[in-house]
């Protein structure tokens, strides 16, 4: 069913709910626990999986061409800034761990706030420049790529 | 529906529909340009995990390099242009290409780990566009930039239609929806709106049945809003006969880039031979030689198009000689390119992990099936599928500029990522950059006054509200005329109306149960069986919020097939084998179709107007036919 929801370790507290791109994440209101309303909606994601702060949450592939006895866990850590992996086969000859980086920077510190850097002049308002061009582009002194700099013309017709 | 609320948005400026990253590069991009706008998100999920980035990537697909010595923007579009055969929109993607990297070089500075060539520093490249990145995190910290800069963000609304101007015709308003949590009704009131929603998965049946129509190879939630929205809003589309099919690993549908790039892999069939080269000349007789020369391919690192290549994949199947394989058993023996090979799946496919777990296929010891899909209507993949949109001033002929950059042609109505047509291999990095050049066009646009006096009225909002609710009211009203069950007289649900779309697309509009083959007279029925469709989706019914959601997806994914199947109609020629067929056409025809296809459909009446728009290509100043 793609994702499904332990009984004994979910606590209802929606994380899950909150992220799933699918919105098929939601809370029984009988067991107030999560659980996947809709599995052939669910694309296997985990971003519910990765989102539970209990690891309640756990997939089993889809059952139409998937065998049953497999195993993919995740726990991914912002603060740590990795995510670690850990896939195991079905006949239990494959076993293994897998850790990949998520963010080079302390979590949320990267991005710029665009209300606090110098307003565009007017010259630049009236380029085809975007923000931090064309310094970002290439980081040297050269400009904007054009038809003209770049020895072109816009053809109509056949070509290849 | 009383019991919902009409929540008001007022005085915006900029209202981003749908931020993956295509509506995260415009809210970004927006507060530069309007340091004192108003700007504001509206998204169906929670931006941290939405659009077709939301599992993560493993590689950002477009990036120039010129900053390595790489490539220039001139390179790019000939690529896409030759892997689209001819049928791109030429000033778009040398726009995009030339701004492409500056993107990247901020995501960089965001914190997305990017890797680096041990050996000379530069970005670790996969092939000749892509580069390798730790993406698991890449929506989350692009949507991090998107939330400083927007006002408001709105999470789980989906948005149903886009707002008009009662005052002057054909000019944007903003949009309502409602919100899936709640279900109260979302007005937003906005000067300029940028449609960054998605393309469209799930409408072709599905290879797989069950659960594992889940595992399409597009988000399940990609409902062609985009789409659904712009044609919705009387703008002119382009190439949306363009589908794609992919040639993926078999029912994951994990990514095959890195395997053929960076792990070297190759295909071969059921019998362990190479098997494209024996179909290159009788695809020759159908494409001409123009646009598949072998050896001038090998000669010169020309690509051959993905669309023949999947024609190579998809005959040697109906031949006999299936499945097709992956050859990994010798770059698996390194454990390093084993590593990665892994790694390419968890970062940005974990399905295609799960699924070698439960069937036990390693592929160090076994050479994994690949498979071609059903077909996908997008637009920033290898297709370009979209709203006919306004290039920039300084680059555009006269045919394809009106003012204001990724302007549909509704009026203050831009497009960003799947909604711009033309512009394919843009991917996420692309999409992000069309986002940027569409903020800032639109912020010009409210600064050059073309929004001044713009007016809602209540009977529109009235009546759009009655229509958001139409299929809970719907289900109210007839659900107790049975006992219990999904089998009613008076309605269908959601899902049955998607198996239906699915059905009648797989069928008459080239499926695989079809082998991707159609022609005029199977269009024309399901041409007429999607209006039956259309007749009965005034009759879907939705129980709760969450089929009320289902319900106007599969509203956005109907109207997305209409205009697949005008399209592929409209186009008397077979232009993308591997893609689709037009069999009783079928050859392509540079005569009379070296044209991009636009259309219309006419909001009030339903009624489709076709037309072809010239191809413009880049080529050197002294007039001679550039060759890549």
């Amino acid at each position: 069913m793609p994702t499904f929801v332990y009984m004994t370790r979910c606590d209802g507290c929606g994380h899950c709910v909150d992220i799933c791109p699918s919105d098929i994440m939601h809370i029984d209101t009988v067991t107030r626990r999560a659980y996947n309303i809709e599995p052939n909606m669910c694309w296997e994601c985990y971003s519910c999986v990765k989102a539970c702060p209990h690891q309640a949450i756990d997939v089993r592939g889809y059952a139409d061409f998937a065998p049953l006895g497999h195993s993919v866990r995740v726990k991914r850590d912002e603060e740590k800034g990795v995510i670690a992996w850990r896939i195991k086969f079905r006949n239990g000859e494959k076993d293994m761990d897998l850790l990949a980086p998520i963010t080079t920077k302390p979590w949320g510190s990267g991005t710029p706030d665009l209300r606090e850097v110098e307003a565009p002049s007017e010259e630049q308002r009236n380029s085809q420049l975007l923000f931090n061009e064309p310094k970002y582009i290439r980081f040297d002194e050269g400009g904007l790529h054009t038809l003209e700099s770049n020895g072109l013309v816009m053809k109509q017709g056949v070509d290849y | 529906m009383a019991r919902y609320e009409t929540i008001i948005e007022e005085d915006i400026d900029i209202l981003v529909c749908g931020a993956g990253l295509g509506g995260t590069g415009a809210a970004f991009e927006a507060r530069y340009w309007g340091q004192d706008k108003k700007i504001v998100i509206a998204e169906k999920a929670n931006i941290d995990r939405s659009g077709a980035v939301a599992q993560g990537l493993y590689a950002i697909n477009c990036y120039m390099g010129t900053r390595f010595g790489e490539n220039n923007p001139e390179d790019h579009v000939r690529y896409a242009r030759i892997d689209l055969m001819g049928m791109v929109r030429e000033d778009l993607l040398f726009d995009m290409a030339r701004h492409v990297d500056s993107t990247v070089h901020q995501f960089e500075e965001w914190g997305l780990p990017l890797m680096r060539d041990p050996k000379t520093g530069n970005y670790q490249r996969e092939g000749r566009w892509q580069i390798m990145i730790h993406g698991e995190s890449y929506k989350p910290i692009v949507a991090e930039a998107a939330k400083k800069s927007a006002d408001k963000v709105f999470n789980r609304i989906c948005v149903t239609h886009l707002l008009m101007d009662d005052a002057q015709e054909n000019r944007a308003a903003g949009a309502v929806g409602f919100n899936v949590r709640t279900g109260n009704y979302h007005v937003f009131k906005s000067k300029a709106v940028i449609v960054g929603a998605g393309g469209a998965s799930n409408i072709f049946k599905p290879r797989s049945v069950g659960e594992g129509a889940g595992r399409v190879w597009y988000a399940p939630w990609s409902s062609g809003s985009a789409y659904g929205l712009l044609i919705g809003a009387g703008a002119k589309m382009t190439q949306m006969e363009n589908r794609i099919v992919l040639a993926r690993f078999k029912d994951g549908y994990g990514p095959v880039g890195a395997y053929f790039l960076h792990l070297k892999t190759y295909t071969q069939n059921g019998l362990g031979e190479e098997y494209e080269s024996k179909w290159w000349p009788s695809l020759q007789e159908i494409v001409g030689k123009e646009y598949l020369d072998p050896e001038v391919s090998h000669a010169t690192h020309r690509p051959i198009p993905t669309c023949l290549r999947n024609h190579a994949f998809i005959q040697e199947v109906n031949a006999g000689r299936g499945p097709i394989h992956m050859v990994t058993m010798e770059a698996f023996q390194d454990p390093h390119l084993e590593e990665i090979g892994w790694h390419n799946f968890l970062g940005m496919t974990v399905g295609q992990a799960v699924l070698w777990a439960a069937t036990d296929v390693d592929p160090k010891y076994e050479n994994p099936e690949l498979t071609t899909s059903e077909p996908y209507v997008m637009g920033s993949h290898a297709t370009g599928c979209g709203a006919w949109c306004s290039g920039p001033e300084d680059l555009s002929p006269p045919e394809y500029y009106w003012g204001y950059n990724r302007m549909t042609t509704v009026a203050g109505l831009f497009g960003a990522g799947d909604a711009v047509g033309g512009t394919p291999h843009a991917f996420s990095s692309g999409s992000f950059t069309e986002g940027r050049l569409a903020a800032k066009a639109a912020c010009q646009y409210i600064d050059d006054g073309k929004a001044e006096g713009i007016r809602v009225s209540d009977e529109q909002i009235e009546r759009r509200r009655e229509e958001v609710y139409k299929p809970m009211e719907t289900y109210k009203i007839y659900r107790n005329e049975i006992t219990a069950g999904s089998v009613n007289p008076n309605y269908i649900n959601p899902r049955q109306a998607l198996d239906r779309l699915q059905k009648l697309m797989d069928e008459y509009a080239g499926g695989v149960t079809v082998s991707y083959m159609t022609n005029e007279k199977l269009l024309n029925i399901g041409l007429k069986k999607l209006k039956l469709l259309e007749e009965d989706l005034e009759k879907v019914a939705a129980e709760n919020i969450h089929e009320l959601l289902r319900a106007w997806e599969i509203k956005h994914r109907h109207l997305t097939s209409e205009s697949v199947v005008q399209h592929t109609l409209f186009r008397k020629e077979t232009r993308w084998p591997g893609y689709y067929y037009r069999g009783d056409h079928l050859k392509l025809d540079d005569e009379n179709w070296h044209v991009l296809t636009v259309s219309r459909r006419d909001p009030a009446t339903g009624e489709y107007t076709m037309e072809k728009a010239p191809c413009y290509h880049l080529t050197e100043v002294d007039g001679k036919a550039d060759v890549a």
